[in-house]
């Protein structure tokens, strides 16, 4: 009985992580599931045809690239911007900074479907044809808020006198960034880079509203198929995106692990 | 090692001002070449604004200065052949202790950087560290990363903020010790600044003593604290009793006396300052002696205090007037007083000095122990 009470926690959050595992697992198995009609919702026969052939339904790989082009295209473009911003809000003082501070909150908190149709409005206001370059512009603008947010968390650790350094040691502005600033607050760009990148991947509400017949990304093209029955092959490209995650997640920690036995 | 600085440096009405107030004053002062100098004083004094402005790292409002025959006022810190040790240390987190050293070396594009900075490494006995990261150091290694990545430069000066302010005690005493050997070993210029009076004292050839944005006083250690010029200086470095006393006309050219509380007392003529009537005459306490000795200065008072500290024992002693006076005796087995006893205070009038009695007594004395 005490030794059920001293475990208490641990049982706790076996049981979060299990509540929270669950869905995954179910992907992941399903992957290897050879549904018995359209619908692949229970399991009838293990296979192994889905892996071997994902891009077996028809459309589906087309989708994927194109949501990882706009992913990759969308979080650079945002990175660049967003890690500027921050550098700005966390360095400097200005006119109209805490407002720019506040403003850039607006497209988190802002619900999508109103945001995806004011952009489709603002769209069709300017002639911008719906399409992968709309989508891009809309996917940028959101995206830019969660690298700012994720840069300047680290901007605000920066010790400043490591710059006065890098000054003091004969390094000009160019190089004092370059070789100081940058690989400092390298990981919050680079945290920020994989947000913006898995909220692109991800987005299906503003996309939608600003797609066209001919721009159809994984998410709306998952909803699609979704009527008709989902094709396994998106379970395999659900448990492949999900096992990237975890190996970068994993990554990160094992670095920054190592990192902290040094120290210690 | 090769010798190749340029020159004293020389600040000439070096002032900085902000919006509401003047950190610095209009500040002169001409550092040797190769010495090792300290700018002494309570933070908030403008030490740390001086050093700054003398890095490139804060724009005066007005003044000049120059190393040798060059001025580099207009310039940018990474245009100056000046280092900075960091109070904080600032080391670059992400980069080897090598890396670190290597850092200014690289910035200019020298060859022999490894090896240079190998060699100071080994200079301040780091060479087993080199590939280790900064946070892997204890603080007292860091201060010698730090001190290596500056001096690997071999600056026309050299500055420290503060530099062994995060340090314990014992440390504190090996590295001022480190630092002065190490400082006569390249003979750089060292510019020093610090709150410390007795750290400024122990490594310093010199000393500016700064208070309120203007320099009090300049001179070696000695002279400081024996002949300070200002009851801040008197009280700053040091202890010092101050009684108020009033110069009697007249007096040999070596000896003046004062008339302290109807008591007269003599001081050495060259420790008084021209044309002043109304002095505090000081006296360090440790120039005290319990019991006669002989001299002209004798006082007497009540012992109200003793504290035994092992080399010596301090004594508070009530004055008629209610004054106390320290009186800080070695334990050499002589003149020992107990609480309540009626004791005889003398000191050897060379080892008095006059002060213009305008000034405020306590000027300085809060501020000793002050950390910042």
């Amino acid at each position: 009985m005490s030794w059920i009470k001293r475990h208490l926690i641990t049982f706790a959050a076996i049981a979060v992580l299990i509540y929270m595992l669950v869905p995954n697992v179910i992907v992941a198995a399903f992957s290897f599931n050879d549904p018995k009609g359209k619908y692949n919702y229970n399991f009838n026969e293990f296979s192994t045809a889905a892996w071997t052939n994902p891009c077996g339904a028809q459309g589906i790989c087309e989708s994927l690239g194109l949501s990882l082009q706009i992913g990759v295209i969308a979080s650079l473009a945002a990175t660049a911007l967003g890690t500027m911003i921050a550098f700005a809000l966390g360095r400097y003082r200005f006119r109209g900074r805490s407002a720019t501070n506040l403003l850039i909150f607006m497209p988190m908190a802002t619900p999508e479907v109103v945001m995806g149709s004011s952009l489709l409005t603002l769209f069709l206001m300017l002639g911008v044809p719906s399409g992968r370059t709309a989508i891009l512009i809309a996917h940028i603008m959101f995206c830019v808020s969660f690298v700012v947010v994720a840069v300047k968390a680290r901007v605000a650790t920066l010790d400043p006198k490591l710059e006065e350094a890098a000054a003091d040691l004969g390094a000009n502005p160019t190089q004092t960034f370059m070789r100081v600033t940058l690989p400092l607050a390298a990981p919050g760009i680079a945290a920020g880079a994989l947000l913006a990148f898995s909220l692109s991947f991800d987005d299906y509400i503003i996309t939608n509203f600003n797609a066209s017949p001919s721009s159809i990304t994984f998410p709306m093209y998952v909803w699609g198929a979704s009527a008709r029955g989902v094709p396994v092959q998106v379970y395999v490209i659900g448990t492949v995106m999900f096992l990237l995650a975890l190996i970068v997640v994993m990554t990160g920690q094992l670095i920054s692990s190592r990192r902290n036995r040094q120290v210690a | 090692m090769s010798e190749q600085s340029k020159g004293d440096l020389s600040l000439v009405a070096l002032t900085k001002s902000f919006a509401t107030f003047t950190a610095v004053h209009p500040l002169d002062l001409t550092i040797p070449q190769g010495s090792f100098f300290a700018l002494l004083g309570p933070s908030g004094c403008g030490k740390t604004t001086t050093l700054r402005m003398i890095a490139g790292l804060e724009e005066p409002t007005g003044g000049r200065i120059r190393i040798g025959d060059s001025d580099i006022t207009e310039t940018k810190a990474y245009q100056r052949n000046v280092n900075t040790v960091f109070q904080s240390y600032a080391l670059f987190p992400h980069m080897s202790v090598l890396d670190n050293v290597m850092f200014g070396l690289r910035r200019r594009g020298d060859k022999d950087a490894k090896a240079k900075a190998n060699e100071v490494l080994e200079l301040v006995q780091l060479g087993q560290v080199a590939n280790k990261k900064p946070t892997q150091l204890s603080g007292g290694m860091q201060q010698r990363v730090a001190l290596a990545r500056a001096l690997v430069n071999r600056p026309d000066v050299l500055l420290l903020d503060e530099p062994l302010g995060a340090l314990d005690l014992k440390l504190r005493r090996q590295m001022q010790i480190e630092l002065k050997r190490i400082q006569q070993e390249v003979g750089l210029t060292f510019i020093h600044v610090t709150h410390d009076q007795e750290e400024a004292m122990t490594m310093a050839d010199s000393i500016a003593v700064m208070n309120a944005g203007r320099m009090e006083q300049l001179g070696d250690p000695a002279t400081l604290y024996e002949q300070p010029r200002s009851t801040f200086v008197a009280n700053f470095l040091g202890q010092s009793n101050l009684l108020r006393a009033r110069v009697n006309p007249g007096g040999t050219d070596e000896m003046v006396t004062v008339r302290a509380h109807d008591v007269d007392l003599e001081v050495s003529r060259e420790h008084l300052p021209d044309g002043v009537g109304d002095v505090w005459l000081g006296v360090r306490p440790e120039k005290l002696r319990l019991g006669e000795s002989g001299g002209p200065n004798h006082l007497r008072g009540i012992v109200r205090d003793v504290s035994f500290s092992g080399v010596a024992t301090q004594y508070s002693v009530e004055m008629p007037w209610g004054q106390e006076l320290i009186v800080i005796q070695q334990n050499d087995g002589s003149n020992r007083a107990t609480l309540g006893e009626a004791v005889t205070v003398s000191w050897a009038a060379q080892h008095g000095f006059a002060l213009d009695a305008s000034q405020d007594a306590e000027a300085g004395a809060e501020l000793v122990d002050d950390h910042g």
